[in-house]
């Protein structure tokens, strides 16, 4: 892959940044979610270590590095999942909003119904209907009307891309569906509560090409109404999708930046190493 | 060459090796069917042989009539029948929540060395013997009580019960996966309904199945019974007073004087293991039924 290509993509980027009606009464760069000095250990290993940086609202950011140096581990601090891992434990601020995730008294309950997350295998709830898994974490959130559930399983499934597959099949197991599908059902589901920041955990990496395409295209179109972080081992994924690229290495955040800078004009030697595919 | 004795159409020391080895492995091969024969034997020859003894004596009387006094010729076990399964739906009553409410702590909880001190026991707990559990039921429920009484025997079944449903049932949930948990977690999903909308539902098979071996070794229990439900040759369907329980029964026929006794003790045990099996092939039936949807 050369520089050039990315270069072009940066490009690309940047024009669609100021078509009308993308970002309507937006400012484009507002932080939604403000990372400070983040430390993440499994039991007495440090898997994330002192890591500062700005999510901007509504952008896509992507986290790219090689296997094992922190990524998943990062982006699960911000929904406060890290913390299910028996053993794990977190230090550091995560502001969603100003306010911090891991402040006393806070419910982690609460800010996962606020940031809410897509795995990288597709995991439906095999018990669950189609209609059940989408309607599964919005019927938590009060409303028991079964008009206004729904609604909310048809928009969700729309803003998913599924809706037009399964239509006509929402009793049918989530289970029944391929692969694709099911992460697109899995993203309709996290959609269903209204997430302000949706997280994805190499979303695609259990995917096909085909399939990898819809949900990099179905990105795109979140992105006017949610704020994405997005964990790839795919470095073309993250030219393709992101905004905003953040390069981890052991742990650590090497560098972090606007995608097509990142992806042009790396600063650090090892981020040009690792999308020059030097290593990684 | 290297393939010749892979082959064993080598020659010398490398051919023999190879027979030596051939050797040993049908010396397993027929030592492994040997064991599984004897198995398959013991269990064809159990049901066989009850068959012949207890299957003739077998009819509409015998399972709605209620004994007649002894040296009477006739009668039937409905007593017991109705007894055993009054006694064992209230105990499974008693264990099923205990034993899945205590799975879900040592699953879902893990202060980890609790969680395991607490499956050591369950395990510890299955293999005390059932006449100790009747003694325990009988100074804990019989003896406040003042009398034998058929819920006794429940709790002495429920006793039994508890930690079969206790350790299936964690292994049921042990084999949910992470990703599952996570997945509701993530939505904002809170422990609690977790368990309930998720860990419970994909593992509701794996459940149904404990609660059914349990539910099969409780009913085939005699020695928990001597001490509680105690038997009774009438009509009896209040749990506060003495009731007729099938296995007690057949202790009971088994070991009395009179050859139509033991005759009728063959037929109780034939039934006894008829209902077992039926309800374990049912429960596989129902099971593969669902899991085909």
């Amino acid at each position: 892959m050369s520089k050039e290509g990315y270069a072009v993509e940066g490009r690309q980027r940047d024009i669609d940044f100021h078509l009308p009606g993308n970002q309507p009464e937006m400012t484009p760069d507002e932080t939604r979610l403000r990372v400070e000095e983040l430390r993440a250990y499994y039991g007495k290993s440090l898997a994330v270590n002192n890591v500062t940086l700005s999510i901007k609202t509504k952008k896509v950011t992507a986290i790219i590095g090689p296997s094992g140096c922190g990524k998943s581990t990062f982006i699960r601090c911000l929904n406060r999942m890290h913390e299910v891992t028996p053993g794990a434990r977190v230090e550091g601020k995560v502001l969603l909003d100003g306010g911090d995730l891991y402040g006393s008294g806070i419910d982690p309950v609460e800010v996962r119904r606020r940031v809410g997350m897509v795995f990288q295998k597709p995991n439906p709830f095999p018990t669950m209907s189609i209609y059940d898994n989408v309607a599964a974490g919005f019927k938590l959130n009060g409303s028991r009307d079964r008009r206004i559930i729904e609604d909310k399983v048809e928009k969700s499934l729309k803003m998913a891309a599924l809706w037009e597959e399964v239509r006509s099949d929402l009793h049918k197991p989530g289970t029944s569906l391929s692969g694709g599908q099911q992460q697109r059902l899995c993203i309709a589901r996290a959609l269903a509560v209204d997430p302000e920041v949706l997280l994805m955990d190499e979303p695609c990496s259990a995917l096909d090409p085909i399939a990898t395409a819809k949900i990099e295209e179905l990105i795109h179109e979140l992105k006017d109404s949610v704020t994405i972080v997005i964990v790839t081992h795919n470095m073309q994924q993250a030219a393709r999708v992101s905004d905003y690229t953040a390069f981890f290495y052991l742990g650590e955040l090497v560098e972090f930046g606007a995608t097509g800078d990142i992806f042009t004009t790396p600063e650090k030697r090892q981020t040009e190493d690792y999308i020059t595919g030097r290593f990684g | 060459m290297a393939g010749n004795t892979l082959y064993g159409a080598g020659t010398g020391a490398s051919r023999q090796h190879y027979l030596y080895r051939k050797g040993i492995e049908w010396l397993a091969w027929i030592g492994m069917l040997f064991c599984t024969g004897v198995t398959v034997f013991i269990l064809l020859m159990i049901l066989g042989y009850v068959l012949y003894q207890g299957a003739s004596y077998i009819n509409w009387e015998f399972l709605t009539a209620l004994p007649l006094p002894a040296g009477e010729t006739g009668g039937g076990i409905a007593n017991a029948l109705v007894g055993s399964a009054m006694v064992v739906v209230v105990a499974t009553l008693m264990a099923v929540p205990i034993g899945v409410g205590a799975a879900i702590f040592v699953n879902e909880f893990p202060s980890a060395q609790l969680g395991r001190f607490v499956r050591f026991l369950a395990e510890v707990l299955t293999g005390v013997p059932s006449i100790v559990v009747g003694l325990f039921a009988y100074a804990l429920v019989v003896r406040p009580l003042g009398s034998f009484s058929g819920l006794s025997g429940s709790v002495a079944y429920a006793f039994i019960m508890i930690p079969i449903i206790l350790i299936t049932a964690h292994e049921a949930f042990r084999l949910v996966p992470v990703s599952l948990r996570e997945a509701s977690l993530a939505l904002g999903i809170p422990k609690w309904r977790t368990i309930l909308w998720v860990v419970l539902p994909v593992s509701s098979r794996a459940l149904l199945t404990g609660v059914v071996l349990a539910i099969a070794r409780a009913l085939g229990e005699a020695a928990p019974m001597l001490f509680t439900a105690f038997g009774n040759p009438f009509w009896n369907l209040n749990l506060k007073k003495p009731i007729a329980t099938v296995p007690l029964l057949i202790y009971t026929y088994a070991t009395g004087p009179y050859e139509d006794w033991h005759r009728k003790a063959w037929a109780a045990s034939f039934v006894l293991l008829m209902v077992v099996l039926v309800t374990s092939v049912l429960t596989r039936v129902f099971l593969r039924g669902k899991s085909n949807e």
